[in-house]
């Protein structure tokens, strides 16, 4: 990233911790733990690179409304992942009360 | 003349003002002063005076009051109430009715309240302390032109603060090297840049330069990162016609966001400015020079959770809080109280948070709280402890104090940011371990580890001057 020190270059990144190292499988586990434990629903969404700038990515499946068990929510970023290798993955926890997302991240990038 | 009918004459004001008996309305608008009123006058008397001069009354009778039903205008002095550790002084609580403001507006919500009665020669010293607006008059109120919810999907920012900072030298520097100040900044990895208060439209940058050169610091930073960025374009003006002009210009040029000092500008301006952001799709970032004039003094004047309420009301996106912890100091559990006034939908009374009354704020949009004012990376655990996700972290020179300048500065915000975001969704305690979690970040990060080594004390002070009086 930066070669020289002192030179910072630009990154390109993908917003919420776009500016960490990439997450472990581990610690992506924990956060979906945490989107479980506020009671949001997880929900995958995929995209191109080239249009990651846009609003709306495109849904896999449907949100998993109620879901509990983080190894289902590993389980279809996989198969997901297996579906669209060439696309950046995103995990967001939608909160039913503020209407909004309680939590959004990159799990791969293309 | 008859003694019923109109006798001229002073009468006590606790005659008709003082009612210890009385049920407030939910419709009722309530109010709570602290009060020090001068030796030898009897605290009845010095409420139901309060009473009576921010309402109906005045220190004669009039003939003309008998035309009209002053029972059902007039406000009520209902409670006394000790102030914890000081003998001078106590509360006051009153009650108005809803009848005596116009609908949606705090000009004249405040005019009456904290009008003549702060001369009132009867007292040594009144202070606003809290305002019970019933959801009957809230509903009446524009409040914030997009509110939290939709500030974040307008940029994408979800699941932590934002992070900010606010361009320095405040005052002089060229449109075009201001806007290279913001470029850098936005491209290191802030999602917003803020215009001092006090940039205006002066002689050595006017604000059309600066407006243009921004907008281009923004373009390219977006394009470049691929996120969302913004820079709040201060709007405040000499007069609201310059306001709205330059407010047209930010939106003309593709600005997400404006800003505007409703202190000094005034709540007129404000809230004419609130409307038209929000039929114009803009977000209203909110400063509030002149606020420590109202507020710091412990026994006269405005509490700021009175103002944060009356600009939720009036409208902003956001607001300043103070930072608790860095170089402009507030009390930890009152800044807890106000922060929620502008982000919670129903707030319970809590004197431990200086909270007097509950307050249901009906479906009104929430206010982000902006933490600015000395604050640097080391402060990153704490801050995110006490303002939680829905506020804007702004670090100005903990930002462009960095040895390798802006965007590294930023940078290094960036990654504590996110460090302790993702430490706090572990469970892990953040501002007890506060140091492994910096340390462990820095070790990715040469530009955080060089910003932590700049700024190396790590202080989380949190007592304060002005204590809440619990």
């Amino acid at each position: 990233m930066n070669s020289i020190t002192g030179d910072y270059q630009t990154q390109n990144t993908l917003e919420t911790f776009g500016f960490l190292p990439k997450l472990t499988a581990e610690e992506v586990q924990m956060q979906i733990a945490y989107i479980v434990a506020n009671g949001w629903s997880p929900a995958i969404e995929h995209e191109l690179p080239e249009n990651s700038a846009d609003h709306y990515w495109t849904m896999w499946k449907l949100p998993m409304f109620g879901e509990t068990n983080i190894g289902t929510v590993l389980s279809e970023l996989d198969s997901c992942r297996r579906t669209y290798p060439d696309h950046h993955i995103r995990l967001i926890g939608y909160d039913s009360y503020t209407q909004g997302q309680g939590s959004c991240f990159v799990v791969y990038e293309a | 003349m008859s003694s019923k009918g109109y006798q001229a004459g002073v009468k006590e004001y606790r005659d008709k003002y003082w009612t210890p008996d009385y049920v407030p309305l939910d419709t009722d608008l309530l109010a709570c002063f602290k009060v020090t009123g001068q030796p030898g006058v009897p605290r009845e008397e010095v409420a139901a005076a309060v009473a009576a001069e921010s309402s109906t009354g005045t220190w004669s009778t009039v003939w003309s009051e008998y035309l009209t039903d002053l029972e059902f205008y007039k406000g009520r002095a209902y409670r006394i109430e000790d102030v914890p550790g000081d003998k001078e002084s106590f509360y006051t609580f009153i009650a108005y009715p809803l009848d005596l403001f116009e609908e949606g507006s705090i000009v004249n919500v405040l005019t009456s309240l904290v009008g003549n009665v702060f001369g009132f020669k009867a007292l040594k010293h009144l202070r606003l302390e809290d305002i019970r607006f019933p959801i009957a008059y809230i509903k009446t109120c524009g409040g914030p032109p997009a509110g939290i919810m939709v500030e974040r999907d307008r940029l994408s920012k979800y699941g932590r603060p934002m992070l900010g900072a606010t361009i320095k030298p405040k005052l002089g520097l060229s449109a075009k090297n201001y806007g290279r100040a913001v470029y850098e900044c936005l491209r290191g990895g802030l999602d917003l840049t803020k215009d001092d208060e006090n940039v205006n439209s002066q002689p050595f940058m006017r604000w059309r330069d600066r407006f243009e050169f921004v907008a281009e610091a923004i373009d390219k930073a977006q394009r470049e990162t691929g996120e969302r960025k913004g820079h709040y374009l201060n709007v405040t003006a000499a007069t609201p016609e310059d306001m709205y002009e330059r407010a047209e210009f930010a939106k003309e040029i593709g600005c997400p966001i404006i800003m505007h000092d409703f202190l000094t500008g005034g709540f007129t301006a404000n809230t004419g400015l609130a409307n038209w952001c929000r039929k114009n799709g803009m977000l209203l970032h909110i400063h509030r020079a002149m606020h420590a004039v109202i507020d710091r003094h412990p026994k006269h004047g405005i509490h700021f959770r009175v103002l944060a309420k009356c600009l939720r009301l009036s409208g902003g996106d956001h607001l300043h809080t103070g930072t608790v912890v860095g170089k402009l100091e507030g009390d930890r559990n009152s800044t807890l109280g106000f922060v929620d006034q502008l982000r919670e939908s129903f707030v319970p009374e809590d004197r431990s948070r200086g909270v007097f009354f509950d307050q249901d704020w009906g479906s009104l949009p929430g206010v982000f709280a902006v933490a600015s004012g000395g604050i640097h990376v080391w402060h990153m655990p704490a801050l995110l402890n006490i303002f939680g996700d829905d506020s804007v972290l702004q670090f100005g020179g903990g930002t462009q104090g960095h040895p390798w300048g802006n965007a590294a500065g930023a940078a290094a915000n960036r990654v504590a940011l996110e460090a302790c975001v993702k430490a706090r969704n572990e469970g892990r305690e953040l501002e007890r371990e506060a140091r492994d979690i910096m340390e462990a970040a820095a070790k990715s990060s040469p530009e955080l580890a060089i910003a932590m080594e700049t700024w190396k004390e790590i202080k989380f002070e949190f007592e304060t001057v002005d204590k809440l009086d619990v």
